[in-house]
């Protein structure tokens, strides 16, 4: 168990940032923690990180308590936090060596640490630069490299791809993949393609309360057996009409001529496309819908949002 | 905490504001001990140093919350604090390794000065004619009184959202504890709050202590203000609402 957090609450004055929050990762695990804007990701991520004490719940990194260890709990942690933060008067090698030094590494050891974390996050041409003179994508490398300095056994990403032009985004992400292999990684992020590319666990939280919690396939297993299909016709078609399809069809109506059509039937499609043959109905369009994680999040989120 | 001075030091000679410290300080002190007139040792015909030790606690004010102002204010403004709270490092360790690093700087602004101490020291009759006690004495009282300033301008940065606000304000709050208190109890109608008053500001013991009689109750005075406004700062850095 790398991290561990039970009953997690965060309050800002009278708001609750996070609720009862519960979960779990083991190493291995690149856990993509996923919430609309506000839902209390980085909130969760600096209270496991020890920058702010939670209002209640226990959490451990490493097995130690982040509350009454947090030193021992801090060793075992590299951060990158939101906008990632750096010195901008420091050198690349500098500001590395500092952060180093304050996990306690020292003379050669920190040296051979800073040259490997500078060839790991291929930085090797910009080592002797001031950080201010680095584009986005090298600070980003150099937020990255800090945070794995002490080689921790916890890597914590808050939105490690933001604003990086997408060749930037693909070497990032293929970095947190190969380090995935050894550490826990968790990252948070909106980009649900990014989850897909890198992460094997996903955690989805809504308004500081956990929504999802599972493995990739698993959440799109679950949804597999619902079958969707959008379909658009020429005319108006009264409600009766689609009710013929049979109790198993759920329908919504999403514009005045478009229906949403959904059934635990695989055949839904043909089925639909029969009825509108029988009746005699110009079909201008009939798509089935990809069960993406994008859907399983926007159903999972704005549900929520209803109730 | 070393790791944090270490650092903070270099920034302070990299950004050049160790260098504007010392050289501001140093032509200051100078003008008033050899060139603006009325203030000189020539003009007072004493081979003494009283006008350096007069003007340097006034010229800290100002310099030791240039050097404090950045700080926190900085940090808070990057977001580089919550890269260095996540580290193995308690918050003691920060607001020390800050502290003493400003403290360093007091220091090497200091060092200079004590080229005029020895040519005082040659223009005395005779030769080497120059009171050493209260000499020692008023360096000590001004490293004291350093620690005093860097202690309140490293808590006006801690509450500030901008250097120029935590200059302003540290100023404001040296400046008060200095001389301000002192003053306010000169008012006519507080007669009874005077003494009170004028033994709460620094300026007291920092004088009392230049005379060159190290009294353990100034150095007590001393060190609890420091680590006063040194708790101060840790209580408000500790909260995390910055």
């Amino acid at each position: 168990m790398s991290i561990q957090v039970q009953g997690l609450s965060k309050r800002y004055g009278t708001q609750w940032a996070v609720k009862e929050l519960s979960f779990s990762t083991a190493k291995g695990d690149i856990l993509g923690f996923l919430g609309p804007n506000g839902a209390g990701k980085s909130t969760t991520m600096k209270i496991i990180t020890c920058f702010i004490p939670p209002t209640s719940g226990t959490i451990s990194v490493c097995g130690y308590d982040v509350r009454k260890q947090s030193m021992q709990a801090r060793r075992h942690v590299g951060y990158l936090p939101e906008h990632n933060p750096l010195y901008l008067d420091m050198y690349v090698r500098e500001y590395l060596g500092f952060m180093g030094g304050l996990c306690g590494l020292k003379g050669k050891t920190l040296r051979q640490r800073v040259d490997a974390m500078i060839e790991t996050t291929g930085l090797e041409r910009e080592q002797h630069k001031f950080i201010a003179q680095l584009s986005k994508g090298y600070r980003q490398r150099v937020g990255l490299a800090q945070a794995l300095i002490h080689d921790p056994d916890v890597l914590i990403l808050d939105e490690p791809t933001s604003g990086l032009d997408p060749n930037q985004v693909v070497e990032i992400r293929e970095l947190i993949h190969s380090l995935g292999k050894e550490k826990t990684v968790m990252l948070s992020t909106h980009i649900m393609q990014e989850v897909e590319a890198i992460c094997n666990r996903v955690i989805i939280i809504n308004k500081g309360e956990l929504v999802a919690d599972d493995r990739i396939e698993n959440l799109r297993s679950k949804e597999q057996n619902k079958h969707a299909v959008r379909i658009q016709f020429a005319t108006q078609v009264p409600l009766t009409v689609l009710e013929e399809l049979g109790s198993d069809v759920h329908i919504t109506m999403l514009q005045s001529q478009q229906w949403r059509l959904e059934s635990n039937d695989p055949g839904l499609r043909q089925r639909a496309s029969q009825l509108a043959l029988r009746h005699n109905l110009e079909v201008l369009e009939l798509v089935s819908e990809q069960n993406s994680l994008e859907s399983i999040f926007q159903k999972l989120t704005r549900h929520v949002d209803h109730s | 905490m070393w790791t944090i001075l270490k650092k903070e030091v270099r920034s302070f000679l990299s950004a050049l504001i160790a260098y504007m410290v010392m050289l501001v300080f140093l032509i200051a002190v100078g003008l008033f001990l050899w060139m603006l007139k009325g203030y000189t040792v020539f003009d007072l015909g004493v081979a003494g140093l009283d006008v350096l030790f007069q003007f340097a606690p006034l010229l800290f004010i100002f310099l030791v919350s240039a050097i404090t102002m950045r700080s926190f204010a900085e940090e808070k403004r990057l977001g580089t604090l919550e890269t260095l709270t996540t580290h193995p490092v308690s918050d003691w360790g920060i607001i020390l390794g800050k502290f003493f690093a400003a403290l360093a700087l007091v220091v090497f602004a200091l060092l200079p000065t004590l080229v005029y101490v020895y040519t005082i020291w040659t223009l005395g009759d005779p030769r080497g004619n120059l009171d050493t006690g209260a000499t020692l004495g008023s360096y000590m009282g001004l490293l004291l009184l350093g620690a005093a300033f860097v202690s309140m301008g490293l808590f006006a940065s801690v509450w500030a959202d901008n250097q120029i606000v935590a200059l302003i304000a540290g100023m404001a709050l040296s400046f008060l504890w200095y001389q301000l208190l002192g003053m306010i109890g000169e008012l006519p109608n507080l007669p009874f709050l005077s003494n009170m008053l004028e033994w709460l500001t620094l300026d007291f013991h920092y004088r009392s202590i230049s005379r060159g009689v190290l009294d353990t109750r100034d150095i007590v005075y001393f060190a609890s203000f420091t680590g006063l406004f040194l708790y101060f700062t840790k209580l408000k850095f500790s909260s995390r609402k910055w």
